[in-house]
């Protein structure tokens, strides 16, 4: 199809509106709060780094950060060291229960996760695990495993069985034409599916808080504690929201090329 | 393609079957374990039977959410597929302004939820926001935390613009797949631009469009920390949806059978639609 003018037009006028709310919060990161609550100014008039300044001087704040990326980093490791496996199962053989068990694995990430919350609690905390990473990464798994399998299996269907008789053919051991030549194969597979285990994992919250207190506390948390106080110094809290948008973007950016096909779950 | 019976493949799947079973099996059970016991404290329970889930079905405050659920849910799907059919129809087809929309569309996406509910809370606001004083200098009364109906629609405003763009790209990565020699051809027949899209466009978006429709589906009915951070539920409890309830139950008044029984009957409703709109998939999966 052609790109007429009018579509041009349309698409500029969507992004324009999709970004004006984002863009509300840049600009108020950059006021002082006294600008902020003396009225309403289009962008900073005393252009000011300060909000961004109590974030990375108190630990109490850029702690929350670095909380988040470890949970997010394990997360993403996990999902992809057992997805891997088992999509390739899921794409390549017939197996007992192979439906039934697909079906069971999607359920989960169907699963509203205030069913989960209370058990969950439990369960982290009776095996020692409360307010560490490692348990709200493996907690996130809960929804990110199956979609990875989900996407990957997408992925490694198009991928022509021939590929992997050659390999047997030529004396490739399972493990060796696993690694050597099946994953180089689908790498951009894995580069998207690894962009939406992060992203479902960075952005979640209810599991990450629940799980949490004080040691493993995610930035989101720390952010709704300060709206919970008094008096909200709108400055850092918009300023705190501005940096949780950066790593996405970050992220985003090595997979623009695969994402559009990744969001549709490799099915294109 | 068709696929090799090997039971022996079960290996590969055995570690996503552990951690997916840790991880979800064992707290199903403990909330069915809740859900027909009535516990006052460690170590005293007493097994009730379905007493719970009767409560539950007749409780009036569920029901209103339910039904408040439901009502969102629609109206969620109601604007957000057509409108993420139209913004894909418009995005540039490839080159650097291809990448640049699809990264500039995705920006709500990477916004954690919480975030989304402090920058609409901000946005709305009608001193400190551009959204709510623009509306207010219009001449309309706008007041999200006071009105219900203004409430209602800033957190269907801000569904839209959180989620839409997922819909958009679903169906941006659908519309790519299309191989040009079809509108050639449509070309030479002069098709019009609707008959492009009913008898194109339109039956290769449908297997990316039941992905939408599913993940829209499952993620608004379980949407919590953005109208919890927005409106706190209120006013009143007018934008109290499921999972709010469910967690003020469970965590706020500890009322766990009742939490418990009212878990199970939300994940039934959510898996008996979402099993539904899986064959739907596995079936648009065979055709092809």
């Amino acid at each position: 199809m052609r790109q007429t003018r009018s579509k041009n037009i349309g698409i500029t006028i969507y992004i324009l509106l999709l970004l004006t709310p984002v863009y509300w919060l840049l600009n108020m990161s950059f006021k002082t709060s006294r600008e902020i609550l003396g009225g309403l100014t289009l962008w900073p008039q005393n252009f000011t780094f300060d909000n961004y300044v109590v974030i990375f001087t108190d630990p109490s704040w850029y702690n929350g950060y670095l909380n988040s990326m470890a949970y997010v980093s394990i997360n993403v490791v996990i999902t992809l060291l057992v997805a891997l496996p088992a999509a390739y199962a899921f794409s390549r053989y017939k197996f007992l229960g192979d439906k039934h068990l697909f079906f069971w694995l999607l359920s989960n990430r169907m699963a509203p996760p205030a069913v989960f919350l209370l058990p969950f609690f439990q369960l982290y905390s009776s095996i020692g695990l409360f307010d560490t990473h490692i348990a709200v990464a493996l907690a996130h798994c809960l929804f990110n495993v199956p979609l990875a399998v989900w996407i990957l299996e997408g992925f490694m269907k198009g991928v022509p069985r021939e590929y992997d008789e050659m390999a047997y053919i030529d004396g490739y051991s399972f493990p060796r034409f696993f690694i050597k030549v099946f994953l180089p194969m689908i790498r951009s597979g894995i580069g998207v599916t690894a962009f939406f285990a992060f992203m479902f994992s960075w952005v979640e919250l209810l599991l990450a808080r629940t799980l949490t207190s004080v040691d493993a506390q995610p930035i989101g948390a720390i952010m709704t504690r300060t709206i919970g106080a008094s008096g909200i110094d709108w400055g850092v809290l918009a300023a705190a929201g501005v940096l949780t948008i950066i790593p996405g973007l970050l992220v985003i950016w090595f997979v623009r090329n695969h994402v559009a096909k990744g969001f549709a779950l490799g099915r294109v | 393609m068709n696929k090799i019976p090997d039971n022996r493949a079960w290996w590969l799947v055995l570690p996503v079957f552990l951690l997916v079973a840790f991880s979800a099996l064992i707290p199903l059970m403990t909330v069915v374990n809740y859900s027909v016991q009535d516990i006052f404290g460690p170590g005293q329970a007493y097994y009730v039977g379905t007493e719970w889930f009767k409560e539950v079905l007749a409780d009036e405050r569920l029901r209103d959410s339910l039904v408040r659920q439901f009502v969102f849910s629609g109206f969620v799907l109601l604007i957000q597929i057509p409108l993420g059919i139209g913004v894909a129809l418009m995005m540039p087809k490839s080159g650097i302004k291809g990448s640049l929309c699809l990264i500039l569309i995705a920006i709500p996406l990477l916004i954690p939820w919480n975030v989304v509910g402090t920058i609409w809370q901000i946005f709305a606001r009608g001193d400190i926001g551009l959204f709510g004083w623009g509306i207010n200098q219009l001449g309309i009364d706008y007041n999200y935390t006071g009105d219900t109906l203004d409430a209602w629609l800033t957190v269907l405003l801000m569904d839209v613009w959180h989620w839409t763009p997922l819909v958009a790209l679903l169906c941006y990565s659908g519309l790519r797949a299309i191989p040009e020699a079809f509108y050639q051809a449509a070309e030479i027949d002069r098709a019009s631009k609707w008959a492009v899209f009913r008898y194109i466009q339109l039956p290769r978006l449908k297997s990316v469009l039941i992905i939408a429709v599913l993940l829209r589906f499952m993620d608004s009915f379980m949407i919590y920390i953005e109208p919890f951070v927005l409106t706190g539920g209120g006013p009143g409890s007018s934008t109290t949806f499921l999972s709010q309830t469910l967690t003020t139950m469970a965590i706020g008044q500890f009322d766990l059978g009742r939490a418990a029984a009212f878990s199970l009957i939300y994940f039934l409703i959510v898996l008996l639609i979402s099993w539904l709109f899986f064959t739907a998939i596995t079936h648009a999966d065979k055709e092809k």
